[in-house]
């Protein structure tokens, strides 16, 4: 297992060498002047423009250059956002939790209304419920989910007013310090009366936008796994037992169907910061993905470099930590090629 | 150079086999008669839509749709905030949506083919170099990784294309190599290796053939994915620019108009919708039908 651990994060380190030196090259490739792309100034006087060339190493060799940035990264030194003079860093660790969360609670809808979808649907294969099922979930799966987000925003909030518009929390009626980052856990600490339910009714919508896509995947995996399974010889044996069909499909089948479903669930850790990017828009969400995409309104190039860089190295150990799990729960992973 | 040696082996036979288990899927059959007719509407959108789409009529702006009381017979669908017609706009809508899906696929199917292909002949380095590479790719977040191309070289329709093609990529190029691979242990491979046959008609003619099903498939998802991918950069305003007819970044425009004359809104998100569906349900369609061991149902 240990082997398997240490091969695994191996292959990720030319994975990441070219990360770095992807968005090493980004901010090079940028158009316009190097020294104003990363200070966001315009008109530098050509004295000031040498000592600042100087200050930030440019004068130096290019190889040289990406050594140091290299240096910064495992120093923790991400850059400074241009706009708002403070490490990436912080501004990224800041904002992230709110994307976590976001992430998190799209994720609970999606798998728990797509794995039941799935089950029902394999095991009334061909009916009504099956065919209607389907056609939500590839409904879903090819929804524009900005649109989607618009138009759940016109009816629920603007028309029957059941939900906020945008936003994590009220911040005229309530207000709680950021322990943890995380404001449903903060406003359960606050201990303030209608906190914790104010912050439920705001990611209410910008879950479900989130976890559509996720939910229509999950739905179509479980369902085709299911299929699978149920035509194995152990359920047939549990049938022939007598077990009730309850029995059958919730337990002898469902946990042998769950396995490719929670990997591929594990995999989509990508595909929901994507869709975060255009949820977190919609709903003014202060999140990363809001982040990335004010950055580069603003121009900000250092926060767009340093927040991609972080973007991309959390999914890649995200993705090893499935293939972590996913070996221990199947062996033969680990003893393959 | 590649299409001139690839040679379709399908007989008439083939082909009626083909659409005889392709017809069984009905929601298949649907899919495919909307995307023939917005396709049709794409050829043909200079001679079918009624106005210039880029024409602004003064006076008459934020026209409701027909069904709506206040409608002017003049603009079916109405017209946007500035006055522009709703139909000519979302009828060239379709136009840009389905170039970008269209050459996304192919670029990335002809680039994954080559480098598929490759990765599975000569192994080693060659191999080595090409599946880290698309590891790379794969680790960027797809939206993330298209920011950061066109934060570089500056939003348009045509660095869409070029950011999309590239988030693309690794699905042809693994799918390939995984395919050709399997095939090279095949008997016939080895046959036409001992008959001296070439590398490259080894590559193109002997094996490539047998790995068309999947491609097929993934090449029919892959315009729809692309088609919604590049609708959210155009809803972010790092797309296709305005005052161009893009249905994401006509969607974006009117974001303000949401409340008071939700229509404008409503409908390039359909047109998205119903164009991704019906491609979608094709694609599930080519799958049963092409590819008897994904079939699942």
């Amino acid at each position: 297992m240990i082997k398997f651990l240490f091969k695994r994060l191996l292959l990720t380190v030319p994975t990441f060498v070219a990360l770095m030196f992807i968005t090493f090259l980004m901010i090079r490739l940028v158009p316009g002047d190097p020294i104003e792309v990363r200070r966001g100034e315009r008109g530098i006087s050509p004295e000031r423009l040498e000592m600042l060339r100087h200050e930030m190493g440019l004068d130096q060799p290019i190889w040289k250059q990406f050594g140091d940035y290299v240096w910064g990264i495992f120093h923790g030194d991400f850059g400074i956002s241009v706009i708002s003079k403070t490490p990436v860093l912080h501004e990224f660790l800041t904002l992230f939790p709110a994307t976590i969360e976001l992430s998190f609670f799209a994720m609970l809808i999606a798998a728990g209304l797509g794995i039941p979808a799935g089950v029902f649907a394999a095991s009334k294969r061909g009916s009504v419920y099956d065919q209607s099922l389907m056609g939500i979930a590839l409904t879903g799966y090819s929804m524009p989910i900005f649109w989607w987000g618009l138009i759940l925003v016109l009816f629920m909030s603007n028309t029957l007013h059941l939900t906020p518009v945008s936003g994590r929390t009220d911040l005229i009626k309530y207000f709680y310090p950021a322990v943890t980052g995380f404001a449903t856990i903060d406003s359960l600490i606050s201990g303030q009366k209608g906190a914790f339910a104010d912050v439920l009714r705001h990611l209410i919508l910008p879950s479900i936008v989130l976890g559509t896509i996720p939910m229509a995947v999950i739905a179509r995996m479980t369902r085709s796994a299911m299929l699978e399974v149920l035509e194995e010889d152990y359920v047939r044996t549990a049938r022939a037992k007598g077990l009730s069909t309850y029995r059958v499909i919730g337990i002898h089948a469902l946990r042998n169907a769950l396995i490719p479903v929670i990997t591929s669930i594990g995999l989509q850790v990508g595909t929901l910061l994507a869709g975060a990017v255009l949820t977190e828009n919609i709903f003014s969400w202060p999140g990363v993905g809001h982040w990335l995409t004010e950055s580069i309104a603003r121009r900000d190039y250092p926060a767009l470099q340093g927040g991609i860089l972080l973007i991309a190295t959390i999914v890649i150990i995200v993705n090893v930590l499935v293939d972590l799990t996913y070996a221990t729960i199947n062996p033969r992973i680990r003893y393959g090629k | 150079m590649v299409s001139e040696t690839i040679t379709t082996p399908k007989s008439r036979g083939a082909f009626a086999s083909f659409w005889n288990s392709f017809s069984e899927n009905r929601g298949a059959v649907i899919g495919f008669y909307v995307v023939l007719a917005i396709v049709f509407i794409a050829v043909f959108a200079p001679l079918l839509a009624p106005y210039n789409p880029l024409e602004q009529f003064k006076g008459e702006t934020k026209l409701p749709p027909f069904w709506i009381h206040g409608a002017d017979s003049k603009y079916w669908l109405g017209t946007d905030a500035v006055g522009r017609d709703m139909t000519s706009r979302l009828m060239y809508g379709a136009r840009i949506s389905l170039f970008i899906g269209l050459s996304v696929m192919l670029v990335s199917m002809v680039l994954g083919v080559i480098l598929g292909l490759a990765s599975a002949f000569y192994g080693g380095i060659v191999d080595v170099i090409i599946i880290r590479v698309m590891d790379l790719i794969m680790a960027i977040p797809s939206l993330v990784l298209e920011i950061l191309i066109i934060a570089v070289t500056g939003p348009s329709l045509l660095n869409t294309v070029i950011a999309i093609t590239i988030v693309y990529l690794p699905r042809y190029v693994r799918l390939l190599r995984a395919s050709a691979i399997a095939e090279l242990s095949k008997d016939y491979v080895t046959a036409a290796k001992v008959s001296g046959v070439g590398k490259l008609r080894l590559m193109l003619v002997t094996v490539l053939p047998n790995c068309t099903a999947p491609l097929i498939v993934q090449a029919a998802l892959g315009i729809s994915d692309a088609i919604l991918e590049a609708s959210g950069l155009g809803f972010l305003g790092l797309g296709a620019q305005p005052p161009t007819p893009e249905w994401g970044a006509m969607l974006a425009d009117t974001r303000d108009l949401m409340q008071s004359h939700p229509w404008v809104m409503a409908l390039p998100g359909l047109c998205i919708l119903i164009t991704v569906m019906a491609i979608n349900l094709m694609g599930d369609g080519l799958r049963d039908a092409l590819d008897p061991r994904l079939r699942k149902s």
